[in-house]
């Protein structure tokens, strides 16, 4: 398929610049269809196929940007999740009926009211499965958010949201900004400690440097805060009061009818006008949020735009969710491997094919440019 | 086109105003430059510009300013967005975006300007800045002299008829400096726009100047006029002015150019005289230099338990760095670097920033490890020892001395620093008495001024009696006052047999302290030698008074008026030079 690729020059991924970037979406659809897909199975291996596609593309199409670093940080955190799963099982137990027990904890005795919870006791080989089947399903789902987020910046999805959105989305990125520098404080303040003459180690070390580490961080937020007063965050057009009451009435309204509809939805009754009374609220809230945009004077410089290859990146997340939600309907055993009893899982063939459309990315979205530190010469081997 | 009528601002219960009496006009098209001794309410009456004083920090406002017929009592500082441009000192805690590019819109889109309009907006400023390389470039990854130009820029693009900039140049190498200094210069003399600016390096900035305003205490009424008439009465001034004050040279030089074309009878009077050498032992102390020597030397003496004499006595070198090699990711922050420290020396690093001068210094103190290569302080490789160890062998005070200080008092700290050295209990404590004779105990140390908490910094690092001591730009937002303090107590650790090494951007502090100077680009040393050999041939890093006297190797006004006086001794006096 590279090669088929490769030969139409046309239609060879060009080299990204700021024009022709592939819209900050597209990214996110793409890796909640890959999430979509993974929480629709507990077959390890294609839960590892999912992990792998979402790796090669972004090994493929990330840039060199700090946000993009983050990926190997979700991928620990996915095997976090997998290590805590599996060390509740063992501690606490499971409901899963097993035959094959490892080993016997002992048991704490617990009194009568907390029957249901259960502290040691027996480790069945069962459980663990479960769990750790459990555990890659919520590793993967993380995974594939680490992916969205290495291969398009929040900041640069918040840029897409309706206008009276933005200011409260600005005030979020600039809350997500502060988690790395307050990393990058704690690490200074630890060497720092160094020169002190004490160790660097240590919880005592992580908790005499708190304090400072929130008080940097207080005053970096005051200081972001005044200079974004500075350049005209904030400012508003007068609109007239009649918009400003129509505005509020469609928010609110389209919110209750939100509401009534989607319970409506779920409750055994009333199902008939769940639906319209939900279409009506998501209409006239939208609506709301349209007019709201009036009282921002903001404009966008330069809004990523959805072009061929977003709908392209975009519609093979979407592909990938709708085959694994279809082979779930269709043969729903081969996409959860039998626990009780234990069953080797094998790997469906027409569902690992639909996981292997989400590499379409990797091949047609634009070429992140080398950084400058890199050699020349490694330019042309990139697509 | 900024008019303020009797302003005068008062922060919470303060029991005085923060500044007072404020009476000026800033014309239209003027580069107004604003002077004063750390804490007499720079910052403050800036902030009144953009209004930000009193909307953003509180206090209370009296009198009126008025910033192109608008009244900052009745606009919010995002009400003048489109007027004002304002930077502080500190352009990471400016930037909202992650990267240049955006920066450069996002004023235009909070005030919303039609697309067409930003993007050749955008081109324009990135051309005139030179950004135009690093427009897709994430904020995180530029240099200290790139960040500041983006938040210029930044605040550039909607076209403000005011800028109003906190110490643009004080974390520049010199030559980031000149390039953010000229570009104030091409906004002032190509598009008329009014620039105040705060600085306490003057003497990169002090002859660009219109006009000077000059704040000479908290809450004093400043005093306003020409560059050449302020600075004749400034407690604040450059090099160059000094040495035009010292030779009674009128009008005052504000620039090399002006001083050199004066300074030729003076080069011809000293022709032949050798200057002084920069330690302390020579005459070519400043007064300060002596007055703190002799307490402060008794005091280490005093402490001192190891040791003979006050110095250490060891005569071999304090520390050696050979074939040194730093990598940090991927790329290599240090290359080759061999260095040798003995005791008793001071040495100056300087180079561009980034060029690895904090990485060599904390290799020095054992907080990274080196790939290639080794380093030995006091036979012992700094990155293997334990910190307790470490801190009798060598000390180092960070860019940010708050980095080193945890306690919530002055005197909590230095207990704190006594029992991490070992030392007798209050001995640190006798330091501080010494360095910061005008600080109480209680005293909180976040609310000490800067140089204050440089002091106590050095306080602390100095408990450990460290025969080898490091420094991390350690005059950023010093003003001349609280420098020639610490030249002095730097001057005393020197002559009692300490080593000191300091990174730093200011060339005139490593002319009045160092013995060498040593080079750093790119993670390589690129020159190693005495002061005046170095510093006089380049010419980023000579001081200004090597650049008015040269070929002849004066480094300092000191050492010009020790000559002086020594040639009015042996000779009968001569009228002071005139212009030529």
């Amino acid at each position: 398929m590279s090669r088929a690729v490769n030969r139409a020059a046309t239609f060879r991924a060009p080299e990204a610049n700021r024009s022709n970037a592939l819209h900050a979406g597209a990214w996110w659809l793409w890796a909640l269809g890959l999430a979509v897909a993974a929480s629709r199975t507990t077959n390890p291996l294609l839960l590892g196929l999912l992990v792998g596609v979402a790796g090669y593309v972004v090994a493929a199409r990330r840039t060199d940007a700090p946000w993009a670093r983050s990926y190997g940080a979700f991928i620990k955190l996915g095997l976090a999740v997998i290590v805590i799963r599996l060390l509740f099982s063992v501690f606490l137990g499971s409901p899963v009926p097993g035959e094959r027990v490892l080993i016997t904890l002992p048991e704490v005795p617990l009194p009568d009211w907390a029957a249901g919870v259960r502290i040691g006791g027996r480790v069945t080989a069962e459980q663990l499965v479960f769990s750790l089947y459990d555990g890659a399903k919520l590793a993967t789902l993380l995974i594939c958010v680490g992916a969205a987020n290495a291969l398009a910046s929040p900041a640069r999805l918040l840029k897409s949201l309706p206008g009276a959105l933005y200011e409260a989305g600005v005030a979020v990125v600039v809350a997500m900004t502060f988690a790395p520098n307050m990393v990058a404080d704690v690490g200074r303040l630890r060497t720092a400690r160094r020169l002190r003459g004490r160790p660097t180690g240590g919880v005592r070390a992580v908790l005499q440097i708190g304090l400072p580490v929130l008080e940097g961080a207080l005053e970096r937020s005051v200081a972001v805060a005044a200079s974004m007063d500075a350049r005209g965050y904030g400012r508003t057009a007068e609109v007239p009061r009649a918009v400003r009451t129509t505005t509020t009435a469609l928010t609110l309204g389209g919110l209750l009818g939100v509401c009534a509809g989607s319970y409506a939805l779920l409750a055994a009754e009333g199902a008939g006008y769940g639906l319209p009374l939900l279409g009506a609220g998501v209409a006239a809230a939208l609506a709301g949020l349209r007019l709201g945009g009036r009282r921002s004077v903001r404009t966008r410089y330069r809004p990523d735009r959805w072009g061929v290859r977003a709908w392209l990146v975009a519609g093979s997340g979407a592909a990938v969710a709708a085959l694994m939600i279809r082979a779930g309907a269709v043969d729903p055993a081969a996409l959860h491997p039998g626990v009780v009893p234990l069953e080797a899982p094998v790997l469906p063939l027409w569902p690992a094919a639909g996981a292997l459309l989400g590499l379409l990315p990797a091949f047609v979205a634009p070429v992140p440019a080398p950084s400058p530190a890199a050699l020349p010469s490694q330019r042309k081997t990139a697509s | 086109m900024i008019r303020f009528e009797q302003v005068s601002v008062t922060y919470g219960d303060a029991p005085a105003p923060a500044i007072g009496g404020v009476d000026l006009t800033v014309p239209e098209g003027e580069l107004v430059l604003l002077v004063g001794p750390s804490g007499v309410g720079k910052s403050t009456l800036l902030g009144t510009v953009s209004g930000l004083v009193p909307h953003f920090t509180g206090g209370l406002l009296r009198g009126r300013v008025t910033v192109g017929g608008r009244d900052t009592r009745t606009h919010k500082p995002r009400e003048l967005a489109d007027l004002v441009g304002t930077v502080g000192q500190d352009p990471l805690a400016h930037f909202v975006t992650d990267t240049v590019e955006d920066e450069l819109a996002y004023g235009m889109e909070s005030l919303g300007l039609a697309p067409d309009v930003m993007r050749r907006r955008v081109e324009e400023t990135l051309d005139l800045l030179g950004l135009a390389e690093l427009r897709d470039r994430p904020i995180a990854t530029l240099s200290g002299g790139q960040r500041q130009r983006v938040a210029i820029g930044s605040v550039l693009t909607p076209h403000p008829r005011v800028l109003v900039l906190d110490e643009p140049t004080s974390a520049l190498d010199p030559a980031a400096a000149e390039e953010v200094l000229a570009v104030l210069q091409r906004l002032v003399h190509d598009l008329g726009t009014t620039v105040l600016l705060a600085e306490h390096r003057l003497e990169r900035v002090v002859q660009y100047a219109d006009q000077v305003i000059l704040l000479p205490g908290p809450g004093l009424p400043p005093v306003v006029g020409d560059p050449e008439r302020i600075m004749a009465v400034s407690p604040v001034y450059p090099p160059v002015v000094a040495l035009g004050r010292l030779t009674g040279w009128q009008p005052l030089p504000l620039s090399v150019r002006d001083a050199r074309r004066r300074a030729a009878g003076l080069r011809e009077r000293l022709a032949g005289r050798e200057p002084e050498p920069v330690d302390g032992t020579g005459t070519a102390a400043p007064p300060a230099a002596t007055a703190a020597r002799t307490p402060l030397g008794r005091l280490l003496r005093r402490r001192a338990t190891t040791a003979k004499d006050g110095a250490p006595d060891r005569t071999g070198p304090l520390a050696v760095v050979s074939g040194l090699g730093v990598r940090r990711g991927r790329t290599e922050a240090l290359r080759e670097v061999s260095l040798t420290v003995a005791p008793g020396e001071t040495i100056a690093l300087m180079g561009r920033n980034g060029a690895g001068k904090s990485t060599l210094l904390s290799a020095l103190v054992g907080m990274v490890a080196p790939a290639a290569g080794s380093v030995l302080v006091g036979d012992r490789a700094p990155h293997r020892t334990q910190p307790g160890e470490l801190i009798r062998h060598v000390g180092l005070v960070p860019q940010e001395p708050r980095d080193l200080l945890y306690a919530d008092t002055v005197a909590a700290e230095c207990a704190a620093a006594d029992s991490d050295a070992g030392a007798t209990d209050g001995s640190c404590r006798a330091l501080v008495h010494e360095l910061l004779p005008e600080v109480a105990d209680a005293t909180h140390p976040r609310d000490l001024s800067e140089g204050q908490r440089l002091a106590l910094a050095l306080a602390v690092v100095l408990t450990g009696r460290p025969p080898l001591l490091l420094l991390d730009e350690p005059t950023r937002g010093l003003d001349y006052a609280a420098k020639a303090r610490l030249v002095g107590v730097l001057r005393a650790l020197a002559a009692e047999g300490h080593a000191i090494v300091l990174a730093t951007h200011d060339v005139e502090l490593a002319a009045e302290l160092a013995h060498r100077v040593v080079i750093l680009a790119d993670g390589e040393i690129v020159a190693d030698g005495p002061t005046s050999r170095v510093v006089v041939s380049s010419p980023a890093f000579a001081p200004q008074v090597a650049k008015v006297m040269a070929p002849q190797e004066w480094l300092t006004v000191t050492q010009i008026r020790t000559a002086l006086a020594a040639t009015a001794a042996t000779a009968p006096a001569r009228e002071p030079e005139g212009t030529e």
